[in-house]
């Protein structure tokens, strides 16, 4: 590895590592399989800096985040990636009515709604919401269309609303 | 508008990713519908509180100590420590050679193996934009409209010339992303086939080529420092044509 690799990773990784470790954690559900996750991702990462052409560091560092974080869980905890059948979405399927508020939502609720969330409805909102990132780059980071980005935020917003209302946390 | 309509729209409008003319239609609609009006509103809560609840993770130091850590031992540049590498190295060698080779494949620039991954993309992309609905953000014929268009969401400038008096008639333009970058598609019409161009600076050699598949032509071309990726069903001799043209 020459000199320039590892100033590379630092400008290009360097300024994401939050933002990989946030992914990492949101889809390993909890603190040391995401630091193992974040890990092996930024050690891909570093191998593959060659392969970076500009552009946005978040975006390529998250992607390979993702498929990382993939690949151990389907190794470790297969029962985690299972891919939503249509009648499991079906059941998700907007509530219909005046929806209520959220705002009575405490962290720890949140959080434990959206750990609840099956995988790629919560990557999708993890990555829209927190890390702010386009329909266009989440159908990237998860090698989907854009359409499927929208309904999957959309049905992972309409989970939670429907969440929040069973528990009453909506009014 | 209807609801039904609406809903489905609702999402990608909360998320600022509607077109102008889209927008304003969901907005008339939801000055009339209390229902959509609630849920908009929902919507904008929950995003409210997901921003500001305390939900993104900080990487742990120890995280960040460890990626320096192995940076410097990779870099030989400087003094190798005593401990550490071995982990490192086992840890690389778990990866095995099938992460490897994907990664080869995807990310590595030139190469026929990486312009082949290209060319998937370009594909999908091509197909996407047609089925989507979306095949331009700027509709036009006049390539003084395309061309300013471009100005500020792309970090270069992208040649835009209407051929409409050599038979390809310009449609207009779209932003798209290729080869993990933002890049210029330009639309073109040929009789009744569509054909997509992309085009980004050159800073990899990609090697000119002419491919078919599944059905559509692709046409990969350098033109002073840009590349052009030119896709559609028309036959090879007439996006030829084009590609001369746009060279």
């Amino acid at each position: 590895m020459s000199r320039d690799a590892a100033e590379q990773f630092e400008q290009v990784v360097g300024p994401h590592l939050d933002a990989a470790y946030n992914l990492a954690r949101w889809l390993a559900g909890n603190d040391h399989d995401a630091a193992d996750i974040a890990q092996d991702a930024c050690v891909r990462a570093f191998r593959f800096i060659g392969g970076h052409r500009g552009g946005d560091g978040r975006a390529w560092l998250l992607a390979i985040v993702r498929n990382t974080a993939v690949s151990w869980l389907k190794k470790n905890r297969p029962r985690a990636v299972v891919t939503l059948s249509p009648e499991a979405l079906g059941e998700i399927e907007d509530p219909g009515g005046i929806p209520g508020t959220f705002l009575q939502a405490d962290a720890a609720a949140l959080r434990a709604a959206l750990d609840a969330l099956p995988l790629e409805f919560r990557e999708a909102l993890v990555l829209r919401e927190l890390e702010g990132l386009a329909y266009k780059e989440i159908a990237d980071i998860t090698e989907v269309p854009v359409g499927t980005v929208m309904s999957r935020l959309a049905r992972a917003r309409r989970q939670l609303q429907l969440h929040f209302a069973r528990k009453g946390g909506a009014s | 508008m209807n609801c039904t309509e609406s809903r489905e729209l609702l999402h990608a409008y909360v998320d600022g990713e509607l077109d102008l003319v889209r927008a304003l239609e969901v907005e008339k609609h939801l000055e009339s519908c209390p229902a959509c009006a609630a849920q908009v509103k929902s919507w904008r809560e929950l995003r409210a509180v997901l921003q500001t609840g305390d939900l993104h993770f900080s990487a742990p130091p120890a995280l960040r100590q460890d990626v320096r850590q192995f940076v410097r031992e990779m870099n030989p540049g400087k003094a190798r420590p005593t401990a550490g590498p071995v982990i490192w190295l086992w840890k690389f060698l778990a990866l095995g050679a099938t992460a490897l080779a994907l990664f080869v494949i995807c990310l590595r620039p030139g190469g026929p193996a990486a312009s082949d991954a290209l060319l998937d993309e370009v594909l999908a992309s091509h197909i996407r934009s047609l089925q989507a609905g979306h095949l331009t953000d700027v509709a036009s014929t006049d390539q003084h409209t395309v061309k300013p268009w471009f100005d500020g969401r792309l970090d270069f400038a992208p040649e835009v010339k209407d051929f409409a008096a050599q038979g390809f008639p310009l449609v207009g333009g779209r932003l798209d992303y290729l080869d993990r970058r933002p890049v210029a598609a330009l639309v073109y019409r040929r009789n009744k086939h569509l054909i997509n161009v992309f085009i980004w600076p050159a800073e990899t050699t990609i090697p000119e080529q002419t491919k078919t598949r599944r059905g559509y032509c692709i046409l990969l071309r350098n033109a002073h420092d840009q590349h052009l990726c030119l896709v559609s069903d028309l036959n090879e001799a007439e996006l030829d044509e084009l590609a001369k043209l746009l060279q």
